[in-house]
């Protein structure tokens, strides 16, 4: 595994295996090494990169290096007052680049926008092994092409990111859950599109399978009482509406957001419109286990079929799937990805190309790889 | 006037009306303009000060159409310029001699909305506000909100990744579009995003918006729409001088509290707008805060009192808090009609469009003065206080020999200030033709480099609104700002900023 110090560092081993023709795999914490198929890549981590270069809370602005932990980002913030507004979550060792490079946001993703939407920023080394920047370090800015957005969610597969400047948010001095029981797939959609709907400023909204409806409520303590007042009223015809345990509420909200508990060796993130959600629940297979988040909007789906058929489903609702976790054999014969349409893969191609035209990010993890060798050669 | 734009190609000109016939199949009836008195409303967007009649116009009404003659004009080696409603302050849609420009005009229709998933379906040539006013009453409305919003299209707020004053707490248009459908330059369909949230592979959606138009042209756009809040007050606070007022804008953040809005005068500025429209703006204070808060009622009133003490704590010597909608909306009338103020006191002006970060506002203010008895030229400050966006607007007269130049020089001080404090060049108005050649002072080679690889995976023969963003040759850096002779706004019946 290659360990560069700093960012020149990464720059020469890019550039050096861009060269040679090797192929790269970037490595944050390694939380999700196994997304994507099976494959042999050289490792560059990325974890050496570390520590804050600025912060100050009043602009709501934070640079750090990308192989900072996501634990430490978020306790840094958390002191000051302040949160990564789109409510990444990993496990233990998950770093801020690698985070954001997956693109992970949590339940209040729905209302504050996802990962793409906090990072303003960065310094990247690029296939080419080049240094460049792009963003910028304050929060309102339209210079330029917003490169910082095809970096959020990118895997890896444009550049290296070796800074990252971040818009952080003050964190609500109060959140309550109020949770509604009882409540089947259908219900429990109309129920969180209901209150998503109104002005009571929900900030995210989930549901499980034994029937629990988790509405969110967070800011200042009056607000936030107003605002559950109103909820009770308005909910009323959703079933029994109180206010839950913080306690309870916190294991809730964890199965809901990562899909914990969730019984399967075989793990799907749907993405749908919110309204297409109890009919996939309704299509799954005997046996599979879910669970709702974005007020529908994402489903984890876990089970033991190692088919297709989740995608296929997802794909008939207007929705997509990503595969997260599966046996080797599986990930193997079946993309990380949902596959994207013929145009949208090609440009998607070139514009990798834009930025790795050696392909030394390419490393076989991901189906659309293979794509863009035939595409572009 | 000395941004030059690419010399028109001899060959294309030469073939102008095989050009017309070709888009006149694709685009029966009035849909292709070329006679040339015809021309004329379509040569300038709102950089007025740069005109340019296009070689032909021609106004598709269906996805097909648009694709169509991008196709042929791609297989011919014709330049396009697309043009939403021409609002643009920084000539994103200013034609080209030897360009077909591109109008989406007739694309108005609302195709969906689904209020249960708070999604909205568009076409671009709807205006910004008639997404709002298609909503509203189910009680929703769309948050992005440019002040030109009764005119400008979501097409193009597309293409600019448009603000507004309340960008703050509600994103850019970046964060409010769910889909988009575009057509490339060779005329192929794609569709980027769609009703979900997060799709896989690459944000290509995400690098579209605000890609003033070089990427490709959009026909469709989703957006998501918001629940209005249930009401919204504003405060006017007067502080002696503008650091005391950075000093409140900072305290009032780092107390947790982000404002729907938060504007910032400096006193030349209070004085032109209180004389423009009389709305009881304290005239004995250096800096005059707008602070607007929204949502439930008891939030809004605790919201309120926490503003008016950090405001004392800070050195407020004047406090009014809104009393009803109408006073709310005229607070809002002096800040919105500032630029028309100034252009009243002043025969001609360059309005500057950078961001800082907040807490260099009192370092950039003095060097802006020192500046100004430089150069000789007043300046008036409005400023979007919560996200560091300044507008300067520099006061001249451009019948004086000479002080355009100065104008301009001094304009292109205040941006080099803008970079060197760690910020940038265009906070919300766009690169466009106006700040293409001043890039350089923000992004290295190696980055512009990167950029423009982009616009080659998708516009590899470079024929889609070429000239724009990209500095052609490396010159001297020209300015940021917007043209204003003798107080004639671009569109003056449109509030600005």
């Amino acid at each position: 595994m290659l360990e560069p110090r700093d960012e020149a560092d990464l720059a020469e081993i890019v550039a050096d295996a861009a060269a040679s023709g090797r192929k790269l795999e970037l490595r944050g914490g390694g939380t999700k090494a196994a997304f994507g198929a099976p494959r042999e890549a050289e490792l560059v981590s990325l974890a050496g990169l570390t520590g804050v270069v600025d912060y100050d809370p009043a602009e709501l602005v934070l640079t750090v290096r990308a192989g900072t932990l996501l634990s430490d980002v978020q306790a840094l913030v958390a002191g000051e007052g302040q949160m990564l507004a789109f409510e990444p979550w990993g496990a233990a060792g998950a770093t801020i680049g690698g985070t954001m490079a997956a693109g992970v946001a949590g339940s209040r993703r729905i209302t504050a926008g996802s990962a793409r939407d906090h990072l303003l920023g960065l310094t990247a080394v690029s296939g080419r092994g080049e240094v460049f920047v792009a963003g910028a370090k304050v929060v309102k800015n339209v210079t330029g092409y917003d490169l910082p957005k095809l970096m959020a969610g990118s895997w890896g597969r444009i550049g290296a990111m070796a800074e990252l400047t971040l818009k952080v948010l003050p964190a609500p001095r109060e959140v309550v859950t109020l949770a509604a029981r009882g409540l089947a797939p259908a219900a429990a959609h109309v129920a969180m599109a209901c209150a998503l709907g109104s002005n009571a400023e929900v900030s995210a909204a989930a549901a499980l399978a034994d029937g629990t409806v988790l509405l969110r409520v967070a800011g200042f303590a009056p607000s936030v009482a107003a605002r559950c007042a109103a909820l009770l009223g308005l909910m009323a015809g959703h079933g029994a509406v109180e206010r839950m345990d913080t306690a309870e509420a916190a294991l809730m909200w964890q199965r809901a957001m990562t899909g914990a508990g969730l019984a399967g060796s075989v793990r799907w993130d749907v993405h749908l419109p919110a309204r297409a959600a109890a009919a996939l629940i309704a299509a799954l297979p005997e046996g599979a286990e879910w669970a709702m988040d974005w007020g529908g909007g994402r489903v984890w789906v876990c089970g033991e079929a190692e088919d297709d058929a989740v995608r296929q489903m997802a794909a008939g609702l207007g929705g997509e799937a990503r595969l997260i976790a599966a046996p080797d054999a599986m990930r193997a014969r079946i993309a990380a990805f949902h596959p994207r349409a013929k145009g949208v893969a090609a440009l998607e191609a070139r514009v990798r190309r834009a930025f790795d035209p050696g392909g030394v990010f390419v490393t076989g993890r991901f189906a659309e790889d293979a794509d863009a060798d035939a595409i572009c050669a | 006037m000395s941004i030059a734009m690419p010399v028109p190609d001899s060959a294309t000109l030469a073939k102008r009306e095989r050009i017309a016939r070709a888009l006149r199949a694709i685009v029966p009836g009035e849909g292709v303009i070329d006679a040339p008195e015809a021309l004329t409303p379509w040569e300038s967007d709102g950089l007025t000060a740069y005109r340019q009649p296009p070689l032909l116009v021609v106004l598709p009404e269906t996805t097909a159409q648009v694709s169509a003659v991008l196709a042929w004009c791609h297989a011919e080696g014709v330049k396009v310029v697309p043009r939403g409603a021409g609002t643009s302050l920084s000539g994103g849609a200013l034609p080209l001699a030897d360009a077909v420009l591109l109008g989406l005009g007739k694309f108005k229709r609302v195709l969906d909305i689904d209020y249960e998933d708070r999604v909205a379906v568009v076409q671009p040539g709807v205006t910004n506000l008639a997404i709002t006013q298609a909503v509203e009453g189910r009680g929703f409305y769309y948050a992005p909100d440019p002040s030109s919003q009764i005119a400008c299209t979501i097409g193009g707020n597309v293409a600019e990744n448009s603000g507004g004053v309340h960008c703050l707490k509600y994103g850019l248009t970046t964060n409010n579009v769910l889909g988009v459908e575009i057509v490339m330059m060779d005329g192929e369909i794609v569709r980027l995003g769609g009703r979900h949230l997060d799709p896989g592979g690459l944000d290509l959606l995400g690098v579209v918006v605000g890609s003033e138009g070089l990427l490709g042209v959009v026909t469709e756009v989703t957006v998501r729409i918001l629940p209005r809040p249930e009401t919204a007050r504003a405060v006017l606070v007067g502080f002696p001088d503008a650091e005391q007022a950075g000093a409140c804008v900072a305290q009032v953040i780092a107390e947790g509290i982000i404002p729907a809005g938060m504007e910032m005068m400096d006193r030349p500025a209070i004085h032109a707008a209180e004389a423009f429209v009389q709305v009881g703006y304290p005239l004995d204070v250096g800096a005059l805060l707008i602070v607007e808060v929204d949502g439930p009622a008891a939030e809004c009133d605790f919201l309120i009192g926490e503003i008016a003490r950090i405001a004392n704590a800070n050195g407020a010597v004047t406090s009014r808090v809104s009393d009803g909608e109408a006073e709310r909306m005229a607070f809002w009338a002096g800040r919105k009609a500032a630029f028309p103020a100034v252009g009243r006191i002043s025969p001609d002006y360059l309005c500057m469009d950078g961001t800082i970060p907040r807490r260099r506002l009192p370092d950039v203010l003095r060097r802006m003065e020192e500046l100004s008895e430089e150069y000789g030229l007043r300046v008036a400050n409005v400023f979007h206080a919560g996200d560091g966006n300044l507008h300067p607007l520099i006061l001249y007269d451009a019948n004086v020999p000479g002080e355009l130049d100065k104008a301009e020089a001094f304009g292109a001080d205040i941006l080099r200030l803008c970079v060197a404090v760690g910020g940038v060049l265009t906070g919300e108005h766009g690169v466009g033709i106006e700040k293409r050649d001043l890039m350089p002072e923000m992004f290295s080679e190696a980055d512009l480099k990167q950029q423009q690889r982009v616009k080659c995976a998708f516009d590899p023969e470079l024929l889609l609104n070429p000239g724009k963003v990209f500095p052609v040759l490396h010159r001297c850096a020209e300015l940021g700002r917007m043209h204003v002779h003798h107080g004639a706004l671009p569109h003056p019946e449109l509030p600005r900023f």
